[in-house]
């Protein structure tokens, strides 16, 4: 059994006088781009939604900020940072970036020859954005735009 | 993040999405997803556990190369711990808010990060 965060969360806002949140609902079925080739040929993207930034740049703020980061690969866990919403998931991930942000683990499995190569630069943004229509407008165009650019074969994205 | 992995995938890049929530996954039905059955803020793998992150990272890429069924989930085999006893906190309906207020000011995780991305402080009005 899993947990119900959906409900949990509804009725957590409800009994605090909350309007609910409303999570993205597809009403279709998903576009669908089949792998071109072996995942040990590919080049990999990866997205983390966990609000990651890199130090020197700037953090999230938390009233929709649609805007995406790009942090090098071989950036240091000691300068990985977190501003996220939902501040209280990001426990861990503070002490320890791989949780959200798995650069090592891609690193390793690029090394291993498990996948060809990773991209040079992560991309983050912020999940538990309210509009909608700001991620369809701002966030997933600009990703689109930024993994086009790397000529990545696929892309892994991690949620918070 | 399904928003974006239905877009980039209608576009042409193949996707996978990685997550701990079913729900939130299911409601949004990426292109391919998979679920690991751990407390939010863990979706790559466990706190200094990088043999568990390379684990669930490696797992859940392949399913890139095998999966063919737009929309799918997998499921990873790993658990969290013995007891499960987790999933009561994370599941509960009481409670406080536990988000952070919504403006524009950026929220840096320490102070000095603030200089380092050559903020001025902030500072009253």
């Amino acid at each position: 059994m899993t947990v119900e965060y959906m409900r949990a969360i509804t009725e957590r806002y409800k009994s605090l006088g909350y309007e609910p949140y409303r999570w993205f609902r597809a009403e279709d079925p998903p576009a669908w781009a089949p792998l071109a080739k072996p995942l040990s040929e590919c080049r990999i993207g990866l997205l983390s939604t966990s609000g990651a930034y890199a130090l020197g740049q700037v953090a999230y703020h938390y009233k929709d900020d649609a805007s995406i980061r790009r942090i090098p690969s071989a950036t240091a866990d000691r300068d990985l940072r977190f501003s996220h919403v939902t501040e209280n998931y990001l426990v861990d991930a503070r002490q320890d970036p791989g949780c959200v942000l798995p650069l090592r683990a891609l690193g390793k499995l690029a090394a291993e020859g498990f996948i060809g190569q990773m991209a040079d630069e992560a991309f983050s943004c912020m999940g538990g954005v309210y509009s909608q229509r700001r991620v369809r407008e701002e966030t997933a165009p600009a990703l689109l735009a930024a993994f086009t650019a790397q000529m990545v074969d696929a892309a892994l994205l991690v949620a918070l | 993040m399904c928003l974006v992995a239905r877009h980039l995938e209608a576009n042409g890049i193949p996707t996978l999405c990685l997550g701990s929530a079913m729900d939130i996954l299911a409601s949004g039905r990426p292109p391919r997803a998979t679920f690991v059955d751990y407390p939010l803020g863990h979706s790559a793998g466990k706190r200094f556990d990088p043999a568990d992150q390379l684990d669930v990272v490696r797992n859940a890429l392949r399913g890139l190369e095998v999966m063919m069924q737009p929309g799918e989930i997998a499921r990873l085999p790993n658990r969290w711990d013995a007891t499960g006893h987790w999933r009561v906190e994370a599941a509960r309906t009481k409670g406080g808010d536990t988000r952070q207020p919504r403006d524009e000011t950026p929220r840096f995780q320490y102070e000095a990060d603030r200089e380092a991305a050559r903020l001025p402080r902030c500072g009253p009005g």
